[in-house]
């Protein structure tokens, strides 16, 4: 096996994360697969990397499922183009690389296969057989990049419309609306997408009929109540029971991960707000953490409280809303003014501290944008007092209630081994028993110094994903008050060349600093050339930034994985022989934000 | 002057209590629209609309002016004479059925011997307002809405008729003012309690208010049998289900609170009095339950409440063999 180190040999911090994972993983395969070239290479991920040929990809990865204590989660699928990357160093020959990221919750670990394919042959075996969540992922790598998964039953674009042409993550492909000609539609056009749209029920291997009895066949969304955003789901009905259905999304697709490659580091950030639009800072979290691996940067323990406070304020914003608009889901129209008056002061703690409320945008690499303003304790305080009586009441009314139980409880449930199947994370896996919190699991900024339980339920249903959540509040409750408690005193920003932007107040000492500063914000920190990743339990499951930067001062490629995407692949097994009302209720339940589906 | 003579001034007199009571149903119906929003806003911690009039008071006549304005769009997919034709049917088989309501000992439209049979026979009509509009509209979120609308409405009218037959043996007489009579002395809400309640649950469906507007579902169905309908004639079904709610509280305050009965004040205070405090009590129901599932509400109808109207029939039947003096 050979290894290959980024340009400059590796920092001593980096070459300490790859000795932690020089583990039996690597020894077992190595044994296994000893024919084969295994290129292994070191990155600032964290987790080993191998380079393996397309030809044993599937057996490799059914090997590492079926391991004793398996890779059982298909955690990431897409893919690089390489072909404009300068600082390959060594890395076999690729125009195009395809990274599978798998994750073992037994072990606690990562492990990442990549495989390299040239650009005359862009193929690859699909891998639904072993990891059924692939489906979507290889949909989008093929609609991103244009690589054929050889044996998937329908390779089809996934976020971009059906008419489209073009694959828009080719580094030749545009990212600038000015570089394309000017958007025109005609009417005969306007026809000619509709039509695009409209769902061939037999090119899903969907019957029209049984036994005599026509289905119908129902378009829910993209505009519907309860379809929490532009969202659209075919179910073929039997009365209101529904046979099959299929989820289309990529309404709200903004192309975030292609727009990352033509902004600087730092000013990426407010894009990762909008992700999972209602995390707030919780999207900068993942991303900062991401930069400043690949920057080396460390950061004071006051700003890694500071994080971890706001982090899980927007925890319970989100929290909140998901209450409200699951029992709204279940027809009970007057929780959400409730749960959305308690967010109003979780909003006015936040605007108070960070200055806005939705999307903050506010921490930075290396700190935050601002110190906490003065007062700012007794402001947390108050919210800190309102929240656990609301909280009660909540829980007295809604989840007490006899029609709430009835409507939710084995409802749309699953068990761990299908939550892990189908890429499942967050509240919705830990309500299946599964206890898997990265914040106790693979601490991030600081989450080892907090003391909080993490909540688990048994039967993995609808009831099961709402009163997890509630008791999530608590616990994020809970950290936070720790965090007003025992915040250190310290600088907000990390002493560090990189540190974005620098300390304004050490900026007019001298030429050397002036002249710093003014790169520093014009064209942005240049990075060196490696590979990082990030995982953080957001609010709605795992989400991760998987960064290369290529030494520029712009990532050359941001993959951002979400929660939310897997969780709603899922929806089809799940619903088969279920009623629409159900659907309702399980859609109430997943807690997703289409923003955070189609990036 | 001699054709003033004693019939004529009768007749314009009913003529006149007739015109009254009808406006008074419709605008009743359209004042609830915001009564029932300001309500709702008191319990949700909110508002509620507020900012035209005093109070919010003339938000109606805001309402009225943007309705009546509105396109009266008919999709061109749809059944146009059975697509006007429910709107109208909705109406009027509910603002009929107010013509048995006896509101004081003076006021009343029409003193029908089989005044409950005719509300029985209107509450039937009314199904076809939501499967005419629902099947007419073209849209399979209307159709799948009147199809919950019927089964619902058959299944909850099987025991809504059967639930009233106690105050029915009790009073002896399907005439109205006879049954507000026989409540002199004691209220059937005490000896027809189980008959209230299922009479109760009925009201509500047949009425589609939550917790039973699965017709509507507005998180399911986007909004049911109506979602095409624009302008008045949307207004009609939604002034219509408002007026529905008004004459079941008006039923219910007549078959078991004693109607205008009640000591001190006039009756037709009594008679508002009561009836409000029912439609501020459907208001309330909506704020404060969540929604059932459809299948769930179709098995309630018929393993619990249709069991419960016969037994209180035949209990009913029984103690009134027991107690008459044969």
């Amino acid at each position: 096996m050979t290894v290959v180190t980024p340009p400059g040999g590796l920092s001593n911090e980096a070459a300490k994360a790859t000795d932690r994972y020089r583990e039996p993983v690597l020894e077992a395969l190595r044994e296994r697969f000893d024919t084969l070239n295994l290129v292994e290479q070191s990155t600032l991920t964290g987790m080993p990397i191998l380079w393996i040929p397309r030809e044993s990809l599937t057996e490799v990865l059914v090997f590492l499922r079926e391991l004793p204590d398996p890779f059982s989660l298909l955690y990431d699928l897409s893919a690089v183009d390489e072909r404009l990357r300068s600082h390959r160093n060594g890395l076999p020959d690729a125009d195009f690389t395809v990274f599978y990221h798998l994750l073992s919750v037994t072990r606690n670990r990562d492990v990442m296969l990549k495989v390299p394919l040239t650009e005359a042959d862009l193929k690859l075996p699909t891998c639904i057989a072993v990891f059924s969540n692939a489906n979507w992922y290889e949909r989008e790598v093929w609609d991103m990049f244009g690589i054929e998964f050889s044996g998937h039953p329908h390779l089809t674009r996934l976020l971009m419309p059906p008419t489209w042409t073009g694959h828009p993550l080719r580094k030749d492909y545009p990212a600038r609306a000015t570089e394309f000609d000017p958007y025109t539609l005609t009417v005969a056009g306007q026809e000619h997408e509709q039509q695009a749209l409209k769902f061939d029920p037999e090119a899903w291997g969907m019957k029209r009929e049984r036994s005599g009895n026509e289905f119908m066949f129902l378009n829910l969304g993209p505009n519907h109540p309860s379809a929490h955003g532009a969202f659209r789901l075919i179910l073929q009905l039997d009365g209101e029971e529904i046979v099959d259905c299929v989820p289309d999304i990529g309404y709200h697709h903004r192309g975030a991960e292609k727009m990352a490659e033509r902004q600087s580091w730092h000013s990426f950030i407010p894009y990762t707000d909008r992700i999972d639009y209602t995390g707030g800072v919780m999207n900068n979290l993942p991303y900062v953490l991401a930069v400043e691996k690949l920057a080396g940067i460390r950061v004071p323990p006051r700003v890694e409280v500071i994080r971890v406070m706001m982090a899980e304020m927007f925890r319970i914003t989100s929290h909140l809303l998901f209450l409200g608009t699951y029992l709204q889901d279940l027809g009970a129209m007057t929780p959400v003014f409730f749960t959305f008056s308690d967010r109003q002061r979780a909003y006015k703690v936040i605007e108070g501290i960070t200055g806005f409320r939705m999307h903050p945008a506010w921490y930075r690499i290396g700190g935050v944008m601002q110190d906490l303003p003065s007062g700012w304790q007794g402001l947390v305080q108050e919210f800190l007092d309102w929240m656990p009586k609301r909280l009660r009441e909540y829980e007295r009314a809604m989840m007490h209630n006899a029609i709430v139980r009835e409507r939710t409880r084995h409802i749309a449930a699953f068990n761990t081994r299908e939550a892990l199947a189908w890429g499942v994370t967050g509240p919705n896996l830990r309500a299946t028993g599964c206890d898997f919190d990265l914040r106790k699991k693979r601490p991030y900024s600081g989450y080892d110094q907090f003391d909080f339980e993490v909540p688990l339920a048994a039967n993995g249903d609808v009831f099961d994903r709402g009163q997890i959540r509630i008791e999530e509040m608590r616990q994020s409750l809970r950290i936070i008050q720790q965090c007003v408690n025992t915040m250190p005193t310290g600088d907000y920003k990390a002493d560090h060349p990189l540190t974005t932007p620098p300390p304004r107040e050490r900026m007019l000492q001298h030429i050397e600093t002036l002249i710093t500063h003014f790169l520093q914000v014009s064209w942005g920190p240049v990075l060196k050339p490696n590979e990082s990743v990030q995982m953080i339990e957001a609010t709605k499951g795992i989400n991760s930034y998987y960064l290369t930067s290529d030494g520029n001062t712009m990532s050359y490629r941001t993959r951002i994985r979400t929660p939310s995407f897997p969780h709603l692949q899922q929806i089809p097994s799940l619903m088969r022989g279920g009623f629409v009302p159900d659907l309702i209720a399980h859609l109430g339940s997943i807690d997703f934000v289409m923003a955070d589906v189609d990036r | 002057m001699s054709w003033l003579s004693p019939q004529v001034m009768a007749i314009v007199i009913a003529v006149a209590q007739a015109v009254i009571i009808l406006l008074a149903a419709v605008l009743l119906g359209a004042i609830m629209t915001v009564v029932e929003r300001r309500l709702l806003g008191l319990w949700q911690d909110r508002y509620g609309p507020n900012r035209v009039g005093p109070f919010g008071s003339l938000q109606v006549v805001a309402d009225m002016i943007k309705i009546f304005f509105k396109e009266d769009w008919i999709p061109p997919f749809a059944d146009r004479t059975l697509f006007v034709l429910a709107p109208a049917i909705a109406m009027a088989s509910l603002l009929l059925s107010f013509m048995i309501i006896p509101i004081t000992p003076g006021w009343g439209i029409a003193d029908l011997h089989i005044g409950l049979l005719f509300f029985f026979a209107m509450a039937g009509i009314n199904v076809y307002a939501v499967l005419f509009g629902g099947w007419a509209s073209g849209n399979k979120y209307a159709l799948i809405g009147a199809m919950r609308a019927s089964a619902q409405t058959l299944s909850y009218e099987v025991f809504m008729g059967l639930a009233l037959m106690g105050v029915v043996a009790i009073a002896g007489s399907f005439n109205m003012r006879d049954i507000v009579a026989a409540q002199e002395g004691l209220w059937f809400i005490v000896p027809q309690f189980f008959g209230f309640c299922t009479f109760l649950i009925a009201g509500i469906a047949v009425t589609h208010r939550h917790p039973f507007d699965q017709p509507e579902a507005e998180q399911e169905l986007a909004d049911g049998y109506h979602i095409e309908y624009s302008s008045m004639k949307f207004g009609m079904f939604f002034i219509g289900e408002y007026v529905g709610m008004v004459l079941v509280s008006a039923l219910i305050v007549t078959l078991f609170f004693g109607g205008w009965q009640g000591p001190w004040l006039p009756p037709i205070l009594w008679f508002s009095l009561k009836t409000g405090a029912f439609l501020v009590f459907f208001v309330l129901l909506r704020a404060s339950l969540p929604r059932p599932r459809y299948d769930r509400v179709m098995s309630f109808g018929w393993r619990v409440c249709l069991p419960l109207t016969l037994i209180n029939l035949l209990v009913t039947g029984g103690v009134i063999l027991l107690s008459s003096p044969q």
